[in-house]
């Protein structure tokens, strides 16, 4: 493996830009690694061959004054990329090529990206573990037949293996934090309407957003700052002014007050989860900033909440896929109805069809009130619980997830302990603030678990900043045996 | 509340997904035990909260009708599982 592919992207885009390294030599490094992906089934579609020639047309003529110059980004196979697969890790959508490029990926592009690859991940985002993929499981570099988590699964492996300098995922429950803090990566969900939807294959349109997931808290800021941004063709896009997240980077948090929720010390949880809470507090204590118990208390509503707001989003949003104007056609039926039911029968798997059976029955005549409206009304009190926080403190420290990765297979068979994993990620997308998951250390497994700090609508600059100071001094470091490429 | 195999037949024909029978009995146990799980809200007073229907300060923006892009029906007609010309093309509808 080349000693270029494990640095960060902060580093690679300033030798790019010092004239010490050409885009085609990082490529070059990159494509080289992504041959290796055979057993960690990360990648969906590589774009080597392209990636190349973005690559040697950037060294003719290179831009050195943009944010990514030269930069190759393999993507979750959920961005819409023109002209390239996108999947959304389904059977439906196994052919289907986009005639268009999303918001996200194009305003990586105008910064001096390319793509270099589309990452798998659960069909249509639904799962935390990266079992639900028509193209397979994905495996955490960390340990073999162990989940990378998900749904941005291959996107957390392949970052964590340095097949890409850094990646893109979308988090509707838990989706970007879970996996960093399943592989000892840095993710963050930005507050909703930040990143503009358009052209991501849509779950839980409410809840989705997409954000970076990279190797260090800098990363981080350079990427967001690379993907936030107005889009007038998302209705839901926040319009205000573009932000300096990695020029403003600062690790002085002195004065700053973290809150404690005290919900989220949940029964049964590790007890090195907590060693490793506490840790973060003391750094935290230690950098000046002042801890104070808070209280979150409809915190336990969240997750059941969760489970009526997305699946019934995800039966609107996926009733378009009819076999009609795009996607996989069922040759089974006799007439137009028939055609329909074998089609999304056989395109769609387990997890997809649960979920849209959930949201069709909670919308469903008679229903409605009991279900969805019930769930909305609880979504607004999980909001009030974080508005009152938030008039005490700046931020939340929370553990990312309740426990580290597990075993591939361990939790298929039981939806509810499989939901269980995003209890401490889904409040916040109910909220649609942002949070940030980073590397915390390890357990007795030596597998990775990640932190969780919580901000305000908008406060993105504030959260990388604490992340920022914490980072810095918990001083993580992988620890790969490179497994897959043996 | 549990579900059985019929509100399951019900609600998979909303939906138009075609089910055997073997797949509506697990559906109809891993319903059952996830509503189980979502009723946990019962346990919550709602009557006087006013229900979350955007997380946005403001109302939904709504941009001018215009066409800003246009002219890609081959574009788009490549996609289809099935065209004829210029149209897409299901089984018959009409006898």
């Amino acid at each position: 493996m080349s000693e270029l592919t494990k640095k960060s992207l902060t580093e690679i885009a300033n030798l790019i830009k010092k004239k010490e390294i050409k885009s085609e030599e990082v490529t070059q490094s990159f494509i080289k690694n992504i041959e290796k992906d055979k057993k960690l089934n990360s990648f969906i579609t590589k774009c080597s061959e392209l990636a190349l020639k973005k690559a040697k047309d950037f060294d003719k003529k290179p831009k050195l004054n943009n944010l990514l110059p030269g930069i190759p980004i393999a993507v979750k196979d959920l961005f819409c990329t023109n002209g390239v697969k996108t999947t959304a890790g389904s059977k439906m959508l196994e052919n289907f090529i986009p005639n268009y490029e999303s918001t996200i990926t194009n305003n990586l592009w105008n910064e001096g990206a390319f793509l270099l690859g589309k990452l798998n991940c659960d069909e249509y985002a639904m799962g935390s573990s990266n079992e639900t993929s028509y193209f397979g499981n994905v495996m955490n570099p960390i340990a073999e037949n162990t989940v990378p988590g998900g749904s941005s699964g291959g996107s957390a492996s392949a970052l964590t293996a340095n097949l890409t300098p850094a990646t893109i995922g979308t988090d509707t429950g838990g989706s970007i934090r879970q996996p960093a803090s399943f592989t000892g990566t840095v993710g963050l969900k930005p507050t909703y309407g930040l990143c503009s939807r358009w052209g991501i294959v849509a779950f839980a349109s409410s809840l989705d957003q997409a954000g970076p997931m990279t190797k260090s808290v800098e990363d981080c800021a350079l990427m967001l700052e690379a993907m936030a941004g107005f889009d007038e063709k998302d209705s839901t896009s926040i319009n205000k002014k573009k932000e300096n997240y990695s020029k403003n980077l600062t690790d002085k948090i002195k004065g700053l007050k973290i809150g404690i929720p005290k919900e989220y010390r949940v029964e049964g949880m590790p007890k090195e989860i907590d060693k490793l809470w506490e840790n973060g507090k003391k750094i935290l204590k230690d950098s000046g900033a002042e801890i104070i118990d808070i209280s979150l208390p409809n915190t336990k509503y969240a997750l059941p909440a969760y489970y009526i707001v997305a699946p019934a989003e995800a039966s609107s949003n996926l009733a378009r896929y009819d076999g009609v104007k795009y996607g996989f056609r069922s040759s089974k039926g006799n007439n137009l109805i028939e055609m329909y039911e074998n089609t999304r029968s056989e395109g769609f798997g387990d997890e997809v069809k649960r979920r849209i059976l959930i949201g069709t029955y909670v919308l469903s005549s008679g229903y409605y009130d009991a279900y969805y409206l019930k769930a909305q009304k609880v979504r607004q009190l999980i909001k009030n619980d974080f508005d009152q926080a938030f008039k005490k403190v700046d931020t939340i420290l929370t553990p990312s997830t309740p426990s580290s990765a597990f075993k591939i297979g361990e939790k298929k068979d039981d939806p509810i302990s499989m939901y269980l994993n995003d209890i401490f990620t889904v409040p916040v997308n109910l909220a649609g603030i942002p949070a940030i998951s980073i590397p915390a250390g390890h357990d007795n497994n030596k597998f990775p678990l990640g932190l969780q700090l919580i901000a305000k609508p908008l406060d993105e600059q504030k959260l990388l900043n604490i992340a920022f100071a914490v980072e810095k001094k918990i001083n993580f470091k992988q620890m790969l045996n490179r497994w897959w490429e043996k | 509340m549990s579900i059985d195999k019929d509100k399951i037949k019900h609600i998979s024909k909303l939906a138009r997904i075609s089910l055997d029978s073997k797949k509506t009995d697990t559906l109809a146990k891993d319903l059952s035990s996830i509503f189980k799980f979502i009723e946990q809200l019962n346990e919550l007073n709602t009557d006087k909260t006013e229900p979350l229907s955007s997380i946005l300060n403001e109302p939904l923006r709504s941009r001018k009708d215009v066409v800003n892009d246009g002219k890609i029906r081959e574009k788009i007609l490549e996609n289809s599982p099935q065209k004829n010309e210029e149209f897409f093309v299901v089984p018959k509808v009409i006898e």
